[in-house]
């Protein structure tokens, strides 16, 4: 993402222009965006023309509009960030107060204003432009039976494709079943690396699995690329990388990232780097119960007590809320940076970041242990689902 | 005149009860029988025997069989027709036969089957359905229980321990492999690189696995002791195969614990890491009591007696805290390779001056087989699927619970779709029949081959298994690293299912022994915990109450490769 122009006054009101780049920008535009921010975007409009004569005729604009945004919607597969609202400022095609989406594209600008800038927003923003840590990253983690094509970027993972099949068992005596239908189970997972693996962008595969199938699926890539001639697989031979992982499904994604001969090949991804700090909560509540605590009720009582060390949180909770809840998170990622902690965000679009959703979105490692809290605060955070 | 004939439900038999010779040759009635059949039961002629062929037996027994099939005869006539009807395997229908020609035997030159016949006569209109068939089954199974009964055993154990050589050399002493076929592995796997691994090779067929010298799926087979026919399931050693595993040891009854006494190897096998705790906590869980431990590669040790004992007690200690009873573990020394000990006494001197116990054949044979459930409803898990030849499919699989016969219908959960069955095979033979306990192939029509796959229930229509994503149930923790948190993400293998799953809730943590209520709504979950917790699976699955049923109610949680709770359903939502 560019930043092109940053004008944010005093009071924290103001508005930024930026121009996303490619798809993952599109995951931090839908961060940043709020219901009641004012987004300016060349779009497309579809116009009404009365000729002289009274005949109907249609015809598509393009044209600048802004927009009070109301309704963001994000397709994660397609990358697409389509926004509704209101139409505020004078246009020749537009009314006033007329209903528009924008679907913001690629490559071209947009403004963004907003009432408030907080930290949170600020923090996004930069770490979108920043030009480092662009390392993408394919990884197929497969079992028998099962293989999931998986696209991890700095902030997202994303599923690009699901091959399921089911694989008939050796029986005494034949196993031709078994092997054949092994063979197309193979098929299928090439035919969807090639589909969606963008070999130009992507800096390393990563083909993960229980016991031999990855190697035997490498050896049956390979030997089908030699007899089909396909240049594009054997030009891109050494990205492909064996890793071990305990099963086919999308959470043993975590594993390979902290396998130290990956980590060793690419530099440290932002995701393997949320995947290590959720691993270190994890250790840290099983040796010190008491310097581990999530759920927002404990962190927060954390919080007053100036006692977090590293505070957890995923991005969903910053996303679309209405203002009180919003500015409470903001409070609590504020405070912790006051007192000197780290604050990470975890994008809720990896693995790592779905854990910790599950585990109510918020966690902290404290500096030192706080007794267990009162069980009423117990109650009422584990009742919501 | 005619209309109070009763030309429809006339019984026949009535005509020949006299022994009537007419129309019929004697030779027919005495002498159809094979002489070796004949020399065998001469004397207990009268009496069943299940090698004499249906033809004689049924005109012996006075019905005619061009009568046509709904021929009714006497209480049990409904059998008759069955067997007549279907043309199952002789062995089938022989053995329906003597069950109700038993009975008839005295009775025919009695002629007490008059007193019957008007009890029976109306069931000719009954005969084509269930009540007939409900009898069937059950006395079947009295007749088969008579014989020998099935077991399903299982074969575990560290990697390399000598599972597979262990059961191959085994399954080659006793027959079930002909001289050529192990002459053919030996060079075989000569020329491969891996001579050692001839034995083996009666068990893991595919090219892999051969290869590799790994065992990576469940290998099946059967085989009989002088007392039971064995259903043997040839389990992987290996970490990464212990889903596999898991499907062959949840149908299993007793279990072979395979352990290496070379040097190093036991030690290594049995450290936290190796696969011989896991594996027997993982059978343990799943239900199996009674295990024998074959200590292996003896002859590596010279059949050493105090490396023997040293590995009994190690073992025993581990075993009895894992909670199987001294008296339901034998312990017996082996060499898969050599080949001692295996289907008879050993005759090395080096043993048998210390150990006078069983061998491992007879100790299979001394297992206690356990009761089957043949009266709850119908419940298969599916094991298997595949696409054989003919119309329709097959699946395999151990029937859990219940009996069912071709020509039935079945629902499947969760596709929920009903289906027939149109055949059952039980270790490659044909059947009509079979119940709880048998580890069948069924070829079923009826339904999308895709709609089915591996963790499929099929059972009863009228009593279907309840299918959910979330459900409570009591977990007892092992020794994990990592506690569990609200939101853990997990691997659920319940059967022969394999989904992953998250810990929704956790609701209460319960005291070891006494079980009650120690917290409620914890933080998180340690090692070695008694909780209750919610679980939701991404996908629906069909599961069963506990304490419905035994062996359906019980699951494992994995995690990163490592067993980490074992459980029981208690609720469904």
């Amino acid at each position: 993402m560019k930043l092109l122009h940053k004008d944010i006054e005093k009071d924290n009101a103001g508005q930024v222009t930026l121009m996303p780049e490619e798809a993952e920008d599109m995951w931090h535009t839908y961060n940043l965006l709020q219901v009641g921010d004012s987004l300016r975007a060349s779009t497309i409009r579809k116009v009404q023309t009365e000729s002289a004569t009274g005949s109907v005729g249609s015809s598509r604009v393009r044209t600048t509009l802004t927009l009070s945004v109301e309704t963001i919607d994000f397709d994660s597969q397609a990358c697409q960030l389509r926004v509704k609202g209101t139409n505020l400022e004078e246009n020749q095609y537009v009314k006033m107060g007329a209903y528009h989406t924008i679907e913001l594209e690629l490559n071209r600008k947009f403004t963004l204003a907003k009432k408030s800038w907080d930290s949170v927003v600020l923090d996004r923003i930069e770490q979108a432009c920043d030009a480092t840590q662009k390392a993408d990253v394919a990884a197929v983690v497969m079992q028998e039976g099962l293989a999931n094509l998986v696209l991890v970027t700095p902030a997202m993972t994303l599923v690009r494709a699901k091959v399921e099949v089911t694989i008939p068992r050796k029986r005494r005596g034949s196993c031709t079943q078994h092997e054949k239908a092994l063979e197309r189970f193979y098929e299928a997972v090439m035919q969807a690396i090639l589909r969606h693996i963008n070999f130009d962008v992507v800096k390393c595969i990563l083909i993960a699995s229980p016991g031999f199938v990855k190697d035997q699926f490498i050896s049956y890539l390979f030997r089908e690329a030699v007899r089909q001639d396909n240049k594009i697989l054997l030009e891109n031979r050494p990205k492909f990388m064996p890793v071990h992982s305990s099963s086919g499904h999308k959470y043993s994604l975590k594993e390979i990232l902290t396998d130290p001969s990956v980590t060793s090949r690419l530099s440290d991804t932002k995701a393997a780097g949320e995947v290590k700090a959720l691993e270190d909560f994890y250790k840290m509540l099983q040796h010190e119960p008491d310097r581990a605590f999530y759920g927002v009720a404990h962190v927060e009582k954390a919080v007053d007590a100036l006692a977090i060390d590293t505070l957890l949180i995923s991005d969903k909770l910053f996303r679309h809320q209405d203002v009180p809840t919003r500015s409470r998170y903001v409070r609590l990622v504020d405070s912790v940076r006051d007192n000197g902690g780290t604050v990470r965000m975890f994008s809720s679009l990896h693995v790592s970041g779905e854990q910790l959703t599950q585990l109510s979105g918020v966690a902290a490692i404290l500096r030192f242990p706080i007794a267990d809290l009162s069980e009423p605060e117990d109650d009422s955070s584990s009742d919501e689902d | 005149m005619s209309r109070h004939r009763n030309v429809r439900g006339y019984n026949y038999d009535e005509d020949f009860d006299d022994d009537d010779i007419y129309g019929q040759s004697v030779d027919d009635d005495y002498c159809c029988i094979s002489p070796a059949t004949g020399g065998r039961n001469g004397s207990d002629y009268k009496l069943d025997s299940e090698v004499v062929p249906k033809v004689a037996r049924m005109t012996v027994s006075g019905k005619k069989q061009t009568m046509g099939f709904d021929v009714p005869s006497t209480g049990e006539n409904g059998v008759a027709g069955a067997s007549v009807r279907r043309g199952g395997s002789p062995e089938s229908s022989a053995a329906t036969l003597p069950s109700e020609s038993t009975p008839k035997r005295p009775e025919t030159p009695s002629k007490g089957l008059k007193g019957d016949e008007p009890s029976t006569v109306p069931t000719p209109g009954r005969s084509t359905g269930k009540a007939r068939h409900t009898i069937d089954i059950k006395a079947e199974l009295q007749k088969r229980l008579g014989g020998k009964p099935l077991l399903n055993l299982v074969v575990i154990g560290h990697v390399d321990a000598g599972k597979s050589t262990l059961m191959g050399h085994l399954l080659y002493l006793l027959g079930h492999v002909n001289k050529r076929t192990m002459h053919k592995y030996e060079q075989e796997s000569k020329k491969a690189g891996k001579a050692s691994f001839a034995y083996a090779w009666v068990l893991d067929e595919t090219g892999e696995e051969r290869d590799r010298g790994v065992t990576m799926d469940v290998g099946m087979t059967k085989f009989e002791t002088n007392s039971k026919v064995v259903t043997l399931m040839d389990a992987p050693g290996h970490k990464d195969f212990i889903p596999n595993m898991i499907t062959g040891a949840a149908q299993a009854d007793v279990a072979v614990l395979v352990v290496d006494a070379s040097r190093g190897e036991f030690e290594a096998g049995f450290e936290a890491g190796g696969q011989t705790r896991e594996h027997a906590l993982l059978v343990r869980s799943l239900g199996v009591t009674q295990l024998a431990v074959a200590v292996n590669k003896m002859d590596q040790v010279n059949w050493q007696q105090e490396r023997f004992q040293d590995i009994t007690s190690k073992l025993g200690h581990f075993l009895k805290q894992a909670g199987f009873k001294d008296c339901d573990v034998f312990y017996i020394p082996t060499s898969g390779l050599s080949g001692e000990n295996l289907v008879t006494r050993s005759s090395v001197t080096q043993l048998t001056s210390w150990y006078s116990g069983l061998s491992l054949l007879e100790q299979i044979d001394a297992f206690k087989a356990p009761r089957r459930s043949v009266d709850k409803p119908f419940r298969l898990c599916v094991s298997d699927v595949f696409k054989d030849q003919g119309s329709g499919f097959c699946v395999t699989g151990k029937i859990e619970a219940g009996y069912i016969q071709t020509g039935e219908r079945t629902l499947a959960m969760p596709p929920n779709e009903t289906c027939t069955v149109k055949g059952i095979t039980l270790h490659d033979e044909a059947l009509d029949w079979a119940a709880a306990g048998d580890h069948v192939s069924l070829t079923v029509t009826g339904m999308d081959i895709i709609k089915i796959n591996v963790g499929c229930v099929f059972c009863d229509p009228k009593e279907p298994i309840r299918v959910c994503t979330r459900f409570r149930a009591q977990i007892l923790l092992f020794n994990i690293e990592v506690p569990i948190t609200q939101g853990f993400p997990v691997l659920l293998h319940y059967h022969t299912v394999s989904e992953p799953a998250t810990i929704r809730k956790l609701v209460s943590v319960l005291h070891k022994s006494s079980g009650e209520v120690l917290k409620k709504k914890p933080k998180c979950l340690s090692k070695g915990m008694n909780a209750i917790v919610e679980i939701q699976t991404q996908r629906p699955v069909a599961l069963e109450l506990y304490k419905d049923y035994k062996e359906l109610g019980r699951f494992m949680l994995r995690y990163v490769g490592s067993t980490i709770a074992a459980g029981v359903v208690t609720e469904v939502k």
